[in-house]
């Protein structure tokens, strides 16, 4: 299922959120999340266009916590997932 | 002009052109509002102190806090500390209930006559996005930028005249924690301070144009963010490292464990002591009777059995006020994350699920910190499973009475410690199956998302968690006075009533005897005679008091007499029916002071009644099960 999405994903140029690794960063492009859930995400800081890094993360590496401006949010695997982000490294936060 | 307070001399012109904006000291109730961890509640205890409650607003869990402050000796305000939030559209329980205070909509609260507006200056750019929302309110409003200490040391700038003049408000740079620049709220509230004037403010409903005005405004406020915290990063590094964090978060949780369990011993024994020999005395003052039964072996000692518990609760809220107020607490949350995710819950249970180890009473107070509700009702139905320290005395005595103490394995373990850890292992299980249960029928919700600030480490203050634990003090000694002296009056008359020649009669004839007796053959498949069955009934308002309960049907002192009671209870009760009394202990909700507890915290009896049922169903089938097959 992993290897599938990554095919797809990279058929389109897209990468999530979940694909960061440690100490990485790049910029969000948009959210595939129900609308409530990702305008919460928003105000916390996971804004399109905005640049984000994978910091640390539980053993195991689920949930991971992510710097966005201003904050540092842990969040799940599973919605991690759901979070674009652009293919290109930018500098880390 | 600046309003005035009456008799209050103005001195200075204000900065700007001011208008009618000021508080009138016929204003009465202030709204406290900000987003999560902006320091609103430290702001609040520091303007409120020890006069504040917390209450429940009707028909909803979220929980607010009411206070009074005192301005300059002249009146009281009354404070009102909303749920945290990130804007005013009402998605959440939260921003519903802070929607409806704000615009006047909540029954039993008038509309606010102003606003404390209180943000992070450390995190400008997004917690601005709450003051356009707030300020087109038109209520009078104060912003206050807290943690003005941080943004300092770490390089951080704003121009507070600047920022006042964008927004229309005015703006002061404060820090909650150590009190600099307080002294603004008190004359905003006398009406003593400069407000500029009003700017019509956009309203944005997206979030991200939201942000954009945000970042415009701060910055044309010369606002320079600070550097990130370079001691968070470093102690992240260790805390969430993959091998240290698990196993600091196990030392952790370990230390708590023990010092709930062991170093709390002391405390009680000298709560145990006190309650005796005040008990004594009182005794000797009232001279024989019915009144000193009354007092002393009825009310005296049905309280003093429940205030033993208390320096146990207050340590362990004093544990979890470091982990909370330090930062910790969110980092245990994601480590936990993943392993209360198998059984459908997730980080945020775990510290209460511990907590009930102690107390299912505190344990279901701190499930506070669940935003998901679903999750939340779970957690508190699963609480009580967990084996709380009332469960103790009765499994102590029970193994005692029927388990030689042998090795077990090897010299480390023996067969009573076994055992007991069992029991311990038995109602973790049943915990778990349960939020199984739950979270796959009646609380199914969508999986819910985990998201999970971690706020900067910071060293928690001494003032903070005096008040976290008096707060818990008081609504605990507050219970004791009342729930659990009416239910010690309640079974005491049981026990003594009909007074046969003006004195208790034998517990046999007593109502509770008599109630015993009548529930018999309900209990006698479980292996239980009437005498355990009057336990029952009385461990219906504690466990523990089964033990005294029992005690007093055999006509022994326990604790002077434990071992004749042991004796005593092998004469009534097989090897079969101990092991059946046992699992009944693990699985029933005996224990008033949770119910009690449940109905407050989620606002009915609906789910106190749920769990009452599912319980002890659980419990009975349980019982009759190993009694039935153990039996055979």
């Amino acid at each position: 299922m992993q290897l599938s999405f990554r095919k797809v994903s990279g058929e389109s140029g897209l990468r999530s959120l979940a694909e960061l690794g440690h100490g990485e960063a790049a910029t969000l492009l948009h959210l595939d999340l129900p609308h409530d859930f990702a305008n919460r995400l928003m105000e916390l800081g996971f804004l399109p266009g905005s640049p984000v890094c994978a910091a640390f993360s539980a053993p195991g590496g689920d949930p991971r916590v992510f710097r966005v401006e201003g904050a540092e949010i842990a969040l799940r695997r599973e919605t991690a997932l759901h979070i674009m982000i652009s293919p290109a490294p930018v500098a880390a936060l | 002009m600046a309003t005035c307070h009456g008799d209050t001399n103005c001195g200075k012109p204000a900065l700007l052109d001011a208008v009618s904006g000021a508080i009138l000291p016929s204003s009465r109730l202030v709204a406290v509002v900000g987003p999560p961890n902006s320091g609103k509640s430290t702001l609040f205890n520091r303007l409120t102190g020890l006069r504040q409650r917390v209450a429940n607003f009707p028909g909803v869990t979220v929980e607010h806090r009411l206070g009074k402050a005192q301005v300059h000796g002249h009146f009281d305000v009354d404070l009102v500390d909303l749920p945290g939030i990130y804007s005013l559209s009402p998605r959440s329980e939260d921003e519903r209930v802070s929607h409806d205070v704000l615009y006047g909509r909540m029954k039993g609260l008038p509309r606010p006559d102003a606003i404390l507006l209180i943000l992070d200056s450390t995190n400008l750019s997004r917690h601005l996005t709450l003051a356009a929302p707030i300020l087109s309110l038109g209520l009078p409003t104060l912003i206050l930028l807290n943690l003005a200490d941080d943004l300092r040391a770490r390089g951080g700038k704003v121009d507070v005249a600047s920022l006042s003049a964008s927004l229309g408000a005015p703006v002061v740079l404060i820090s909650a924690a150590t009190g600099e620049g307080i002294e603004a709220v008190e004359k905003f509230l006398a009406g003593r301070i400069a407000v500029p004037r009003p700017v019509e403010l956009p309203i944005l409903q997206d979030v991200p144009r939201c942000r954009q005005w945000a970042r415009g405004v701060s910055e044309s406020a010369g606002y320079r963010r600070p550097a990130p915290p370079e001691w968070s990063r470093r102690l992240d590094r260790v805390f969430l490292h993959p091998i240290w964090g698990p196993l600091i978060f196990v030392i952790v949780v370990g230390a708590v464990f023990q010092t709930i369990f062991t170093g709390a011993r002391p405390l009680m024994d000298g709560v145990q002591a006190l309650v005796q020999i005040s008990g004594a005395w009182l005794g000797r003052l009232l001279g024989p009777g019915l009144l000193k039964s009354l007092i002393v072996d009825g009310l005296w000692s049905g309280v003093g059995s429940v205030l033993v518990f208390l320096p146990q609760i207050l340590l362990l809220f004093l544990f979890i006020g470091i982990l909370e107020d330090s930062g910790y607490l969110a980092r245990a949350a994601v480590i936990a994350d993943r392993t209360m995710a198998r059984v459908g819950l997730q980080g945020k249970s775990f510290i209460p699920l511990l907590s009930a180890y102690a107390c299912a009473v505190p344990a279901i107070m701190a499930t506070r910190t669940i935003e998901n509700k679903r999750d939340r009702i779970a957690t508190i139905l699963i609480a009580p499973f967990m084996t709380c320290s009332a469960r103790l005395p009765v499994y102590t005595l029970i193994i005692a009475a029927f388990l030689p103490d042998r090795p077990f394995i090897g010299p480390l373990l023996g067969t009573r410690a076994a055992a007991l850890l069992g029991l311990y292992v038995l109602g973790f299980v049943a915990a778990v199956a349960t939020a199984r249960v739950l979270k796959s029928s009646i609380l199914r919700s969508e999986r819910t998302p985990f998201v999970l600030e971690m706020p900067p480490y910071r060293w928690p203050t001494l003032r903070s968690l005096g008040l976290r634990v008096t707060e818990r003090a008081q609504v605990f000694l507050k219970r004791a006075g009342t729930v659990i002296l009416g239910v010690s009056f309640l079974l005491w008359m049981l026990a003594s009533l009909p007074l046969i020649h003006g004195v208790p009669p034998p517990i046999e004839h007593s109502l509770a005897g008599r109630l015993g007796h009548t529930i018999e053959p309900v209990i006698r498949p479980l292996g239980f005679n009437w005498k355990i069955g009057v336990g029952l009934v009385c461990s219906l308002a504690a466990r523990e008091v089964i033990v005294s309960t029992l005690g007093t049907i055999y006509g022994m002192e326990p604790g002077k007499d434990d071992v004749s009671l042991q004796h005593a209870l092998q004469r009534d009760l097989s090897p079969a029916g101990a092991v059946s009394l046992l699992v009944f202990f693990a699985f029933a909700m005996q224990c008033m002071s949770t119910l009690a507890v449940v109905r407050r915290e989620t606002g009915g009896w609906k789910w106190p009644a749920i769990q009452f049922a599912y319980m002890s169903a659980l419990a009975y089938v349980s019982s009759f099960v190993v009694f039935q097959t153990l039996s055979r």
